[in-house]
């Protein structure tokens, strides 16, 4: 479904600031795969969404996501393709607009918008549906704007969003992490309802290692811009959180050294 | 202020209330503050002064004044989203280049429309008088301009537009090119402004080059005032407030002009002051109203 060959992308090239933050990354992905996304902070994760959704280009190499070759596709285009929630709620939704109105925005995902009703009347049975299955009450409240929302919510519909067109891909950058625990594990379980239902290729990014290993059927750990670990089937489920901060340390063993040295 | 001081400034209000319809779009909607309004204003008066005198019927050269100015809006949003270059400065690039390019259009700085037909012909021949013919057409086409703005903004392709003032990282992810609508909604407002001007032409018998100047302050003063007196709860609300912002602002500034203080009166060159005094008045009234209830 998500093919990256050799995948290298630079930030400021050739300048003193130059980051090297995508370091020949090549990565299959199936179709129904459920990917989760580990590494330290600046190890290069939302780069790699960021790349694959198209928020900027390559330096080198070819991204292919079901059978077309969007490497030189700008984002807006991929977004046929693809969805996408972030880190921070406010990013998902439109403050201004209603809960029906960034529904329907959504609900256009990669289509052509024309003169006809933004909102329209039969859609909103619909959405008031899909509201009720979040049991947040957020069903009587479709004329609400969304900016009246708290962050939970906002995610929850951020969620719903996303989903309302199958995507063939879903791409979750630490989509819990800016959420106080309840309702970071009511979204999460919600996220795992969508992509079981809707069996979605998926690439969730996490700091959770728990989550990590709880979630999915493969498990990817990146480390300056590599691809340092690819576990999946038995290999993940035996995992322990154990095993797993071992390999992450080992993997930080030059850095780790230094530091050590530093601070002696 | 006599009757028909009182008359002239509704007129004006509803003609340049055109114009502040489309200034919202881009100020307040699109959060693009552009000045290329100063420069499409007069394009429109001069594409449609010479088209009239050229022989064309008025109300068509009302569509291509319209037309003139989505492609000068359309110019200063390509600046900005194909070259990366600031709004501000891509918008005053395009209205200096529409002063040269207003002179070209009319082969001189102004064009006189003596003695030609006009929009308001026809409403005088259904029996109008004279002095209301202008306040008329006027009404009639602020407010078939502000029931298809307001329409406009309902369709998906509205929605797109008011997501990309909002949020653009989130409408983009949806698959919507937002330079593709930043243009069409800057185009869209400057056609709109060139319209105003068209009308402004044919009604006080011109088309001068000079006459764009502070176009974008007074669209910006009605704007305030409209949303402080009117509110904008709503996209509907803020539209209408908007186009009331404006004929606010014309009252007040005839007001101003004919009011009489012992020996001291105010100058038609103290206008840019009045207005200032205005803005100010309109930006800090919210805070005084909050303060006075609060005590
Ligand atoms: N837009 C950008 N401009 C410059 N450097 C960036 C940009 N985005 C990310 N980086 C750098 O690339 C590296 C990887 O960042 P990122 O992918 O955000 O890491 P994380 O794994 O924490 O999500 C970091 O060194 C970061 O500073
Ligand atoms: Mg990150």
């Amino acid at each position: 479904m998500i093919v990256l060959e050799s995948i290298v992308k630079y930030f400021h090239k050739g300048s003193v600031n130059e980051v090297f933050a995508l370091d020949d990354i090549s990565l299959h992905i199936d179709e129904g795969d459920f990917v989760t996304v580990i590494g330290s902070n600046g190890a290069g994760k939302s780069t790699l969404l960021n790349g694959i959704a198209g928020g900027f280009f390559v330096d080198s190499g070819q991204i292919s996501i079901a059978g077309n070759d969007v490497t030189a596709w700008p984002e807006y285009k991929r977004a046929r393709l693809i969805s996408r929630v972030f880190q921070d709620p406010l990013l998902g939704t439109c403050p201004s607009a209603t809960l029906e109105q960034n529904m329907a925005l959504a609900g256009l995902r990669g289509k052509r918008r024309g003169l006809s009703r933004g909102v329209k009347g039969r859609d909103r049975d619909r959405f008031r549906t899909a509201l009720e299955q979040l049991g947040l009450g957020l069903e009587d409240r479709l004329l609400d704007k969304v900016g009246l929302l708290s962050g939970g919510q906002r995610q929850a519909l951020t969620m719903l969003m996303a989903t309302m067109i199958k995507p063939d891909v879903l791409l979750l950058d630490e989509h819990i992490a800016a959420l106080d625990p309840k309702t970071a594990s009511q979204i999460l379980t919600l996220t795992q309802d969508i992509v079981e239902n809707q069996n979605l290729t998926t690439l969730m990014i996490t700091h959770n290692m728990k989550h990590a290993i709880g979630f999915g059927n493969r498990l990817i750990m990146l480390h300056q811009g590599r691809i340092l670990l690819d576990l999946r089937g038995d290999e993940k489920k035996n995992l322990t959180v154990k095993d797993l901060l071992e390999q992450f340390y080992r993997a930080q063993g030059e850095e780790l050294a230094m530091d050590s040295m530093l601070l002696n | 202020m006599t009757f028909y001081a009182a008359l002239g400034a509704v007129e004006q209000g509803l003609v340049y209330g055109i114009m502040v319809i489309g200034v919202y779009l881009t100020f307040r909607i699109l959060d693009f503050p552009d000045l290329t309004v100063d420069g499409s204003l007069p394009l429109g008066a001069a594409i449609s002064a010479v088209a009239i005198t050229s022989g064309v019927n008025p109300y068509l050269s009302l569509v291509l004044a319209l037309a003139g100015g989505f492609v000068a809006g359309m110019a200063t949003a390509f600046l900005n989203t194909r070259f990366k270059i600031l709004h501000l400065l891509a918008s005053i690039l395009t209205m200096i280049a529409l002063y040269s390019i207003n002179i070209r259009i009319m082969s001189g700085p102004n064009v006189a429309l003596l003695g030609v037909n006009t929009v308001f012909d026809p409403v005088i021949q259904l029996g109008v008088p004279a002095h209301y013919a202008g306040i008329v057409v006027f009404g009639l086409f602020a407010v078939v301009v502000l029931a298809g703005i307001i329409w406009f903004l309902g369709t998906e392709l509205g929605q797109a537009i008011l997501a990309t003032g909002d949020n653009q990282q989130m409408i983009r992810s949806l698959g919507v090119n937002t330079d593709t609508i930043i243009i069409l909604g800057v185009g869209l407002s400057n056609g709109l402004v060139a319209l105003s001007g068209a009308l402004v032409a044919q009604n006080q018998g011109a088309a001068d080059v000079g006459m764009g100047i502070g176009t974008i302050v007074a669209g910006l003063a009605s704007v305030i005032i409209g949303e402080t007196v009117f509110g904008c709860r709503t996209i509907a609300r803020a539209f209408i407030a908007a186009l009331l912002g404006s004929v606010v602002y014309r009252l007040a500034i005839a007001l101003a002009l004919g009011a009489e203080l012992g020996g001291f009166r105010f100058n038609p060159s103290d206008l840019n002051l009045i207005t200032a005094i205005l803005v100010i008045g309109a930006l800090i009234a919210p805070n005084l109203k909050k303060r006075l209830i609060e005590r």
